[in-house]
Protein backbone atom coordinates (compact mmCIF):
# COMPACT_ATOMS: atom_id res chain seq x y z
CA UNK A 1 0.00 0.00 0.00
CA UNK A 2 1.65 2.85 -0.77
CA UNK A 3 1.96 6.41 0.75
CA UNK A 4 -0.56 8.55 -0.67
CA UNK A 5 -3.47 5.95 -0.22
CA UNK A 6 -2.59 5.91 2.96
CA UNK A 7 -2.54 9.72 3.83
CA UNK A 8 -6.01 9.66 1.90
CA UNK A 9 -7.08 7.20 4.05
CA UNK A 10 -6.36 8.74 7.07
CA UNK A 11 -7.59 12.37 6.23
CA UNK A 12 -11.18 10.20 5.50
CA UNK A 13 -11.41 9.18 8.78
CA UNK A 14 -10.04 12.44 10.18
CA UNK A 15 -13.01 14.10 7.85
CA UNK A 16 -15.27 11.35 9.89
CA UNK A 17 -14.21 12.31 13.03
CA UNK A 18 -15.11 16.13 12.62
CA UNK A 19 -18.23 15.25 10.69
CA UNK A 20 -18.98 12.94 13.99
CA UNK A 21 -18.52 15.82 16.27
CA UNK A 22 -20.74 18.30 13.74
CA UNK A 23 -23.67 15.85 14.41
CA UNK A 24 -22.97 15.76 17.83
CA UNK A 25 -22.98 19.62 18.05
CA UNK A 26 -26.96 19.43 15.63
CA UNK A 27 -28.12 16.75 18.08
CA UNK A 28 -27.69 19.43 21.60
CA UNK A 29 -28.49 22.47 19.64
CA UNK A 30 -31.05 21.60 16.75
CA UNK A 31 -34.60 23.12 17.38
CA UNK A 32 -36.81 20.62 17.26
CA UNK A 33 -36.87 16.56 16.99
CA UNK A 34 -36.92 15.95 13.68
CA UNK A 35 -33.66 18.14 12.97
CA UNK A 36 -32.16 16.14 15.72
CA UNK A 37 -33.06 12.92 14.04
CA UNK A 38 -31.64 14.08 11.10
CA UNK A 39 -28.09 15.36 12.77
CA UNK A 40 -27.93 11.57 14.22
CA UNK A 41 -28.92 9.88 11.21
CA UNK A 42 -26.03 12.24 9.35
CA UNK A 43 -23.58 11.06 11.44
CA UNK A 44 -24.18 7.76 11.21
CA UNK A 45 -24.75 7.40 8.06
CA UNK A 46 -22.46 10.21 6.65
CA UNK A 47 -19.00 9.40 9.04
CA UNK A 48 -19.62 5.99 9.13
CA UNK A 49 -19.18 5.96 5.46
CA UNK A 50 -16.73 8.11 5.24
CA UNK A 51 -14.43 6.17 8.39
CA UNK A 52 -15.25 3.19 6.76
CA UNK A 53 -13.88 4.17 3.66
CA UNK A 54 -10.53 5.63 5.27
CA UNK A 55 -9.71 2.21 6.98
CA UNK A 56 -10.25 0.66 3.74
CA UNK A 57 -7.58 2.48 2.14
CA UNK A 58 -5.38 2.26 5.11
CA UNK A 59 -5.75 -1.41 5.69
CA UNK A 60 -4.52 -4.11 3.22
CA UNK A 61 -6.89 -5.05 0.52
CA UNK A 62 -8.85 -8.45 1.12
CA UNK A 63 -10.72 -10.06 3.70
CA UNK A 64 -10.50 -6.65 5.42
CA UNK A 65 -11.83 -4.52 2.36
CA UNK A 66 -14.78 -6.97 2.19
CA UNK A 67 -15.48 -6.89 5.33
CA UNK A 68 -15.55 -3.57 6.26
CA UNK A 69 -18.16 -3.25 3.26
CA UNK A 70 -20.67 -5.39 4.90
CA UNK A 71 -20.18 -3.18 7.69
CA UNK A 72 -21.05 -0.35 5.65
CA UNK A 73 -23.76 -1.78 4.14
CA UNK A 74 -25.62 -2.95 7.41
CA UNK A 75 -25.08 0.39 8.90
CA UNK A 76 -26.64 1.89 5.71
CA UNK A 77 -29.63 -0.53 5.73
CA UNK A 78 -30.25 -0.50 9.51
CA UNK A 79 -29.62 3.41 10.69
CA UNK A 80 -31.94 5.29 8.00
CA UNK A 81 -34.17 2.88 8.87
CA UNK A 82 -34.15 3.50 12.80
CA UNK A 83 -34.08 7.50 11.63
CA UNK A 84 -37.39 6.64 9.60
CA UNK A 85 -38.77 4.48 12.73
CA UNK A 86 -37.96 7.29 15.23
CA UNK A 87 -39.64 10.40 12.90
CA UNK A 88 -42.46 8.35 12.62
CA UNK A 89 -43.44 7.89 16.58
CA UNK A 90 -42.49 10.71 16.83
CA UNK A 91 -44.77 12.35 14.04
CA UNK A 92 -47.48 9.72 15.59
CA UNK A 93 -47.36 10.56 19.47
CA UNK A 94 -47.85 14.58 18.18
CA UNK A 95 -44.71 16.22 17.90
CA UNK A 96 -45.11 18.78 15.23
CA UNK A 97 -41.70 20.12 13.47
CA UNK A 98 -40.93 23.93 15.14
CA UNK A 99 -39.99 24.74 11.46
CA UNK A 100 -43.12 24.88 8.80
CA UNK A 101 -46.61 22.89 9.69
CA UNK A 102 -47.12 19.56 8.68
CA UNK A 103 -50.82 19.58 10.36
CA UNK A 104 -52.90 19.45 7.42
CA UNK A 105 -50.94 16.03 6.27
CA UNK A 106 -51.50 14.97 10.01
CA UNK A 107 -54.79 13.81 9.79
CA UNK A 108 -55.31 11.60 6.53
CA UNK A 109 -51.73 9.62 6.80
CA UNK A 110 -52.36 8.80 10.40
CA UNK A 111 -48.23 8.11 11.19
CA UNK A 112 -48.81 6.62 14.32
CA UNK A 113 -51.26 5.44 17.30
CA UNK A 114 -52.09 9.40 18.51
CA UNK A 115 -54.95 10.28 16.38
CA UNK A 116 -57.07 6.69 16.47
CA UNK A 117 -55.94 6.66 20.45
CA UNK A 118 -58.08 9.45 20.12
CA UNK A 119 -60.74 7.97 18.68
CA UNK A 120 -60.68 4.56 20.74
CA UNK A 121 -61.01 6.60 24.15
CA UNK B 1 4.48 -1.08 30.35
CA UNK B 2 4.66 2.52 30.06
CA UNK B 3 4.73 3.87 26.34
CA UNK B 4 5.75 7.77 26.06
CA UNK B 5 2.42 7.86 23.44
CA UNK B 6 -0.40 5.61 25.36
CA UNK B 7 -1.61 2.75 22.64
CA UNK B 8 -5.23 2.71 21.06
CA UNK B 9 -6.67 0.14 23.74
CA UNK B 10 -5.51 2.47 26.64
CA UNK B 11 -6.96 5.47 25.19
CA UNK B 12 -10.61 3.32 24.00
CA UNK B 13 -10.71 1.60 27.58
CA UNK B 14 -10.57 5.00 29.05
CA UNK B 15 -13.30 6.68 27.03
CA UNK B 16 -15.46 4.16 26.81
CA UNK B 17 -14.81 4.05 30.71
CA UNK B 18 -15.35 7.95 30.88
CA UNK B 19 -19.36 7.79 28.99
CA UNK B 20 -19.76 4.54 31.01
CA UNK B 21 -19.82 6.74 34.26
CA UNK B 22 -21.07 9.38 32.66
CA UNK B 23 -24.33 6.89 31.77
CA UNK B 24 -24.37 5.40 34.69
CA UNK B 25 -24.72 8.99 36.47
CA UNK B 26 -27.08 10.11 33.86
CA UNK B 27 -29.63 6.70 34.86
CA UNK B 28 -29.61 7.38 38.62
CA UNK B 29 -30.07 11.35 37.90
CA UNK B 30 -33.25 10.99 35.62
CA UNK B 31 -37.05 10.36 36.80
CA UNK B 32 -38.33 9.41 34.11
CA UNK B 33 -38.56 5.22 33.47
CA UNK B 34 -38.14 5.49 29.95
CA UNK B 35 -34.80 7.81 29.66
CA UNK B 36 -33.61 5.14 32.00
CA UNK B 37 -34.00 2.50 30.43
CA UNK B 38 -32.93 3.72 27.43
CA UNK B 39 -29.86 4.62 29.04
CA UNK B 40 -29.47 1.48 30.14
CA UNK B 41 -29.45 -0.02 26.42
CA UNK B 42 -26.38 3.10 25.87
CA UNK B 43 -24.97 1.96 28.90
CA UNK B 44 -25.36 -2.22 27.60
CA UNK B 45 -23.41 -1.32 24.57
CA UNK B 46 -20.75 0.64 25.75
CA UNK B 47 -20.29 -2.32 28.08
CA UNK B 48 -20.56 -4.55 25.18
CA UNK B 49 -17.79 -1.99 23.11
CA UNK B 50 -15.63 -2.40 26.19
CA UNK B 51 -15.65 -6.06 26.09
CA UNK B 52 -14.46 -5.53 22.83
CA UNK B 53 -11.88 -3.73 23.05
CA UNK B 54 -10.49 -6.74 25.49
CA UNK B 55 -10.32 -8.83 23.32
CA UNK B 56 -13.90 -10.53 24.74
CA UNK B 57 -15.71 -11.35 21.67
CA UNK B 58 -18.20 -13.93 22.87
CA UNK B 59 -18.70 -12.08 26.26
CA UNK B 60 -19.45 -8.56 24.00
CA UNK B 61 -21.63 -9.65 21.78
CA UNK B 62 -24.01 -11.36 24.13
CA UNK B 63 -23.88 -8.10 26.38
CA UNK B 64 -24.82 -6.22 23.14
CA UNK B 65 -27.68 -8.62 22.08
CA UNK B 66 -29.58 -9.15 25.71
CA UNK B 67 -28.15 -6.22 27.18
CA UNK B 68 -28.89 -3.59 24.97
CA UNK B 69 -31.40 -5.42 23.20
CA UNK B 70 -33.56 -7.96 24.77
CA UNK B 71 -33.40 -7.13 28.12
CA UNK B 72 -34.13 -2.98 26.98
CA UNK B 73 -37.36 -4.37 25.62
CA UNK B 74 -38.83 -6.73 28.56
CA UNK B 75 -37.88 -3.50 30.37
CA UNK B 76 -39.95 -1.04 27.95
CA UNK B 77 -43.05 -4.08 28.21
CA UNK B 78 -43.17 -3.96 31.71
CA UNK B 79 -43.03 -0.19 31.52
CA UNK B 80 -45.97 0.11 30.15
CA UNK B 81 -47.75 -2.01 32.61
CA UNK B 82 -46.59 0.54 35.65
CA UNK B 83 -46.18 4.25 35.80
CA UNK B 84 -43.63 6.12 33.62
CA UNK B 85 -41.72 8.05 36.78
CA UNK B 86 -39.91 7.85 39.41
CA UNK B 87 -41.40 8.37 42.94
CA UNK B 88 -40.10 11.22 44.40
CA UNK B 89 -39.11 10.88 48.26
CA UNK B 90 -37.99 12.54 51.06
CA UNK B 91 -34.36 13.19 51.07
CA UNK B 92 -33.97 12.14 54.62
CA UNK B 93 -35.14 8.87 53.53
CA UNK B 94 -32.37 8.35 51.26
CA UNK B 95 -29.85 8.87 53.71
CA UNK B 96 -29.94 5.18 54.66
CA UNK B 97 -29.76 3.64 50.94
CA UNK B 98 -27.04 6.30 50.14
CA UNK B 99 -25.11 4.92 52.82
CA UNK B 100 -25.20 1.45 51.93
CA UNK B 101 -24.44 2.22 48.40
CA UNK B 102 -20.93 4.32 49.51
CA UNK B 103 -20.07 0.96 51.97
CA UNK B 104 -20.64 -1.06 49.52
CA UNK B 105 -18.86 0.60 46.51
CA UNK B 106 -16.11 1.62 48.61
CA UNK B 107 -15.68 -2.30 49.38
CA UNK B 108 -15.58 -3.11 45.62
CA UNK B 109 -12.59 -0.56 44.77
CA UNK B 110 -10.75 -2.04 47.70
CA UNK B 111 -11.21 -5.16 46.58
CA UNK B 112 -10.46 -3.91 42.97
CA UNK B 113 -7.48 -2.78 44.34
CA UNK B 114 -6.20 -6.58 45.03
CA UNK B 115 -6.81 -7.84 42.00
CA UNK B 116 -4.15 -8.95 39.28
CA UNK B 117 -3.64 -6.57 35.89
CA UNK B 118 -5.04 -7.33 33.05
CA UNK B 119 -3.21 -10.12 30.87
CA UNK B 120 -0.82 -10.48 33.90
CA UNK B 121 0.76 -14.20 33.44
CA UNK B 122 1.36 -14.37 36.65
CA UNK B 123 -2.31 -14.01 37.59
CA UNK B 124 -3.87 -16.93 39.20
CA UNK B 125 -6.63 -17.46 36.51
CA UNK B 126 -3.45 -17.58 34.35
CA UNK B 127 -0.53 -19.50 36.19
CA UNK B 128 -2.13 -22.78 37.32
CA UNK B 129 -5.58 -24.26 35.99
CA UNK B 130 -6.18 -21.78 32.91
CA UNK B 131 -2.51 -23.24 31.77
CA UNK B 132 -3.48 -26.66 32.11
CA UNK B 133 -6.64 -26.47 30.00
CA UNK B 134 -4.44 -24.45 27.09
CA UNK B 135 -1.80 -26.78 27.00
CA UNK B 136 -4.23 -29.92 27.41
CA UNK B 137 -6.99 -29.17 25.11
CA UNK B 138 -5.54 -29.64 22.09
CA UNK B 139 -4.92 -33.74 22.68
CA UNK B 140 -8.04 -33.83 24.72
CA UNK B 141 -10.53 -32.39 23.00
CA UNK B 142 -8.78 -31.10 19.49
CA UNK B 143 -11.18 -27.98 19.39
CA UNK B 144 -9.01 -24.93 18.59
CA UNK B 145 -10.93 -22.56 21.00
CA UNK B 146 -10.36 -23.12 24.18
CA UNK B 147 -13.12 -21.43 25.83
CA UNK B 148 -15.51 -24.14 24.25
CA UNK B 149 -13.54 -27.00 24.86
CA UNK B 150 -13.45 -25.60 28.76
CA UNK B 151 -17.37 -24.76 28.62
CA UNK B 152 -18.77 -27.39 26.82
CA UNK B 153 -16.49 -30.69 27.69
CA UNK B 154 -14.16 -30.21 30.67
CA UNK B 155 -16.66 -28.13 32.95
CA UNK B 156 -19.78 -29.59 30.60
CA UNK B 157 -21.35 -30.16 33.74
CA UNK B 158 -21.75 -26.79 35.32
CA UNK B 159 -22.66 -25.55 31.30
CA UNK B 160 -25.62 -28.19 32.04
CA UNK B 161 -26.44 -26.85 35.73
CA UNK B 162 -26.04 -22.89 33.47
CA UNK B 163 -29.10 -24.39 30.69
CA UNK B 164 -30.93 -25.68 33.66
CA UNK B 165 -30.97 -22.50 35.25
CA UNK B 166 -32.41 -20.72 32.07
CA UNK B 167 -34.84 -23.30 31.76
CA UNK B 168 -35.82 -22.79 35.04
CA UNK B 169 -36.48 -18.86 34.06
CA UNK B 170 -38.68 -19.92 31.35
CA UNK B 171 -40.71 -21.52 33.53
CA UNK B 172 -40.65 -18.78 36.04
CA UNK B 173 -41.79 -16.18 33.45
CA UNK B 174 -44.06 -18.59 32.01
CA UNK B 175 -46.25 -19.29 35.70
CA UNK B 176 -46.33 -15.61 36.45
CA UNK B 177 -46.82 -14.06 32.77
CA UNK B 178 -48.51 -17.02 31.39
CA UNK B 179 -47.98 -15.54 27.84
CA UNK B 180 -50.51 -17.12 25.26
CA UNK B 181 -53.06 -19.30 26.95
CA UNK B 182 -55.14 -15.72 27.71
CA UNK B 183 -58.33 -16.10 25.81
CA UNK B 184 -58.05 -12.57 24.74
CA UNK B 185 -58.76 -11.51 21.53
CA UNK B 186 -56.21 -10.18 19.10
CA UNK B 187 -55.73 -6.55 19.72
CA UNK B 188 -52.16 -7.11 20.18
CA UNK B 189 -50.50 -5.68 16.87
CA UNK B 190 -50.60 -2.21 17.13
CA UNK B 191 -49.30 -2.13 14.11
CA UNK B 192 -51.20 -1.78 11.12
CA UNK B 193 -51.02 -3.15 7.61
CA UNK B 194 -49.68 -0.20 5.33
CA UNK B 195 -47.68 1.44 8.17
CA UNK B 196 -43.57 1.72 8.74
CA UNK B 197 -43.01 0.39 5.15
CA UNK B 198 -39.26 1.42 5.63
CA UNK B 199 -39.17 -0.81 9.02
CA UNK B 200 -40.87 -4.18 7.33
CA UNK B 201 -39.12 -3.78 4.07
CA UNK B 202 -35.53 -3.87 5.80
CA UNK B 203 -36.41 -5.86 8.53
CA UNK B 204 -37.48 -8.53 6.00
CA UNK B 205 -34.09 -8.07 4.59
CA UNK B 206 -32.31 -8.43 7.90
CA UNK B 207 -34.20 -11.31 9.33
CA UNK B 208 -33.05 -14.03 6.80
CA UNK B 209 -29.43 -12.37 7.88
CA UNK B 210 -29.72 -12.32 11.54
CA UNK B 211 -30.63 -15.86 12.01
CA UNK B 212 -27.71 -17.24 9.34
CA UNK B 213 -25.64 -15.04 12.11
CA UNK B 214 -26.45 -16.79 14.60
CA UNK B 215 -26.31 -20.40 12.96
CA UNK B 216 -22.74 -19.17 12.12
CA UNK B 217 -21.97 -18.71 15.38
CA UNK B 218 -23.53 -21.61 16.62
CA UNK B 219 -21.56 -24.01 13.99
CA UNK B 220 -18.48 -22.13 14.26
CA UNK B 221 -17.87 -22.16 18.22
CA UNK B 222 -15.73 -24.89 18.19
CA UNK B 223 -13.49 -22.70 16.26
CA UNK B 224 -13.79 -18.96 17.39
CA UNK B 225 -15.97 -16.89 19.23
CA UNK B 226 -19.28 -18.54 19.86
CA UNK B 227 -21.56 -21.02 20.90
CA UNK B 228 -24.84 -21.83 22.08
CA UNK B 229 -25.73 -19.05 24.43
CA UNK B 230 -24.58 -16.44 21.84
CA UNK B 231 -26.36 -18.02 18.71
CA UNK B 232 -28.99 -18.69 20.71
CA UNK B 233 -29.81 -14.92 22.20
CA UNK B 234 -28.98 -14.33 18.39
CA UNK B 235 -31.65 -16.35 17.00
CA UNK B 236 -34.16 -15.22 19.10
CA UNK B 237 -33.59 -11.81 18.51
CA UNK B 238 -34.63 -12.38 15.01
CA UNK B 239 -37.88 -13.42 15.91
CA UNK B 240 -39.12 -10.68 18.67
CA UNK B 241 -37.67 -8.40 15.47
CA UNK B 242 -40.34 -10.00 13.86
CA UNK B 243 -43.00 -9.65 16.50
CA UNK B 244 -42.08 -5.92 16.75
CA UNK B 245 -42.66 -5.22 13.19
CA UNK B 246 -45.11 -7.62 11.89
CA UNK B 247 -47.08 -7.89 15.68
CA UNK B 248 -46.62 -10.43 17.94
CA UNK B 249 -50.07 -12.00 16.58
CA UNK B 250 -48.06 -12.94 13.08
CA UNK B 251 -44.61 -14.40 15.43
CA UNK B 252 -47.19 -16.58 17.33
CA UNK B 253 -48.65 -18.04 14.23
CA UNK B 254 -45.43 -19.16 13.39
CA UNK B 255 -44.04 -19.30 17.00
CA UNK B 256 -46.14 -20.58 19.23
CA UNK B 257 -46.06 -20.04 23.17
CA UNK B 258 -46.44 -23.40 24.00
CA UNK B 259 -44.09 -24.52 21.53
CA UNK B 260 -41.12 -22.53 22.96
CA UNK B 261 -41.74 -24.07 26.17
CA UNK B 262 -41.22 -27.26 24.68
CA UNK B 263 -38.66 -26.71 22.88
CA UNK B 264 -36.77 -24.78 25.80
CA UNK B 265 -37.13 -28.29 27.86
CA UNK B 266 -36.33 -30.07 25.03
CA UNK B 267 -33.05 -28.02 24.66
CA UNK B 268 -32.32 -29.09 28.51
CA UNK B 269 -33.19 -33.13 27.14
CA UNK B 270 -30.98 -32.82 24.57
CA UNK B 271 -28.02 -31.83 26.70
CA UNK B 272 -28.50 -34.24 29.32
CA UNK B 273 -29.23 -37.19 26.68
CA UNK B 274 -25.87 -36.71 25.09
CA UNK B 275 -24.77 -37.24 28.84
CA UNK B 276 -27.02 -40.50 29.27
CA UNK B 277 -25.59 -42.04 26.04
CA UNK B 278 -22.13 -41.52 27.12
CA UNK B 279 -23.03 -43.58 30.58
CA UNK B 280 -24.74 -46.00 28.40
CA UNK B 281 -20.84 -46.82 26.20
CA UNK B 282 -19.40 -47.43 29.44
CA UNK B 283 -18.49 -43.86 29.85
CA UNK B 284 -19.05 -41.17 32.75
CA UNK B 285 -21.95 -38.57 32.69
CA UNK B 286 -20.88 -36.17 29.70
CA UNK B 287 -17.37 -38.27 28.78
CA UNK B 288 -17.37 -37.33 25.15
CA UNK B 289 -14.82 -39.87 24.18
CA UNK B 290 -17.60 -42.50 24.55
CA UNK B 291 -20.44 -41.00 22.98
CA UNK B 292 -19.51 -43.58 19.68
CA UNK B 293 -19.26 -47.44 20.60
CA UNK B 294 -16.08 -48.72 18.94
CA UNK B 295 -17.85 -50.46 16.07
CA UNK B 296 -19.41 -47.02 15.15
CA UNK B 297 -15.99 -45.29 15.53
CA UNK B 298 -14.28 -47.68 13.57
CA UNK B 299 -17.08 -47.43 10.86
CA UNK B 300 -16.17 -43.42 10.12
CA UNK B 301 -13.10 -43.51 7.09
CA UNK B 302 -9.99 -42.12 8.52
CA UNK B 303 -9.31 -38.38 7.60
CA UNK B 304 -12.95 -37.42 7.14
CA UNK B 305 -12.27 -34.46 8.82
CA UNK B 306 -9.12 -33.50 6.93
CA UNK B 307 -6.60 -34.48 9.62
CA UNK B 308 -6.39 -38.46 10.04
CA UNK B 309 -5.78 -37.95 13.96
CA UNK B 310 -8.48 -36.07 14.42
CA UNK B 311 -10.50 -39.60 14.18
CA UNK B 312 -9.66 -39.56 18.20
CA UNK B 313 -11.53 -36.50 18.65
CA UNK B 314 -14.86 -37.76 16.96
CA UNK B 315 -17.02 -38.29 20.09
CA UNK B 316 -15.55 -34.92 21.38
CA UNK B 317 -16.51 -32.79 18.16
CA UNK B 318 -20.35 -34.61 18.29
CA UNK B 319 -21.00 -34.10 21.73
CA UNK B 320 -19.89 -30.50 21.61
CA UNK B 321 -22.14 -29.89 18.71
CA UNK B 322 -25.03 -31.87 20.37
CA UNK B 323 -24.83 -30.07 23.37
CA UNK B 324 -24.78 -26.99 21.95
CA UNK B 325 -27.33 -27.65 19.66
CA UNK B 326 -29.42 -28.10 23.69
CA UNK B 327 -27.99 -24.83 24.75
CA UNK B 328 -29.39 -23.10 21.52
CA UNK B 329 -32.70 -24.31 21.62
CA UNK B 330 -33.19 -23.70 25.47
CA UNK B 331 -31.69 -20.06 25.14
CA UNK B 332 -33.62 -19.19 22.43
CA UNK B 333 -36.78 -20.63 23.27
CA UNK B 334 -36.83 -19.20 26.63
CA UNK B 335 -35.81 -15.57 25.48
CA UNK B 336 -38.47 -15.66 23.25
CA UNK B 337 -40.86 -16.66 25.85
CA UNK B 338 -40.51 -14.10 28.31
CA UNK B 339 -40.67 -11.36 25.03
CA UNK B 340 -44.28 -13.11 24.31
CA UNK B 341 -44.70 -12.72 28.01
CA UNK B 342 -44.49 -9.16 28.78
CA UNK B 343 -45.46 -8.01 25.39
CA UNK B 344 -48.49 -10.31 25.39
CA UNK B 345 -49.25 -8.56 28.39
CA UNK B 346 -48.50 -4.92 27.41
CA UNK B 347 -50.92 -4.33 24.70
CA UNK B 348 -54.03 -5.30 27.06
CA UNK B 349 -52.46 -3.26 29.84
CA UNK B 350 -52.09 -0.21 27.19
CA UNK B 351 -55.70 -0.55 26.11
CA UNK B 352 -57.01 -0.96 30.32
CA UNK B 353 -55.42 2.66 30.50
CA UNK B 354 -56.33 4.20 28.05
CA UNK B 355 -60.17 2.75 29.34
CA UNK B 356 -60.95 0.81 26.27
Amino acid sequence: MSEPVQMIGGALILLGAIWSIMGAVGVLRFPDVYTRIHAASLTDTGAATLMLFGMGLMGEAGMVTLKLFFVWAFIMLTTPTSANALANAAFGSGHSPRIGNFQIVRGKNGGGSAPDRGARA
Amino acid sequence: MTPAVPDVSFVLNVSLLVMLLAVAVAIAVTRSLLAAILLLSVYSFLGAAWLMVMDAADVAFTEAVVGAGVSTLVLLGALLLTRGETIKTDWKQQIGPLALVLAVGGLLIYAAAGLPGYGDPASPANSYVGRAYLQATYNDIGAPNVVTAVLASYRGFDTLGETTVIFAACIGVALMLDPGSSGAPAQASRIRPGQHIVLKVISKLLIPLIILFAFYVQFHGDLGAGGGFQAGVTLAVAVILHALVFGLDETTRAFPPHLMRAISSGGVMVYSAVGVVCILNGGGFLDYDFLFTPQLEAAIPPGLLGDPDSKHHWGQHFGILLIELGVLLTVSSTMVSIFFGFAGRAPRAASVGQGG
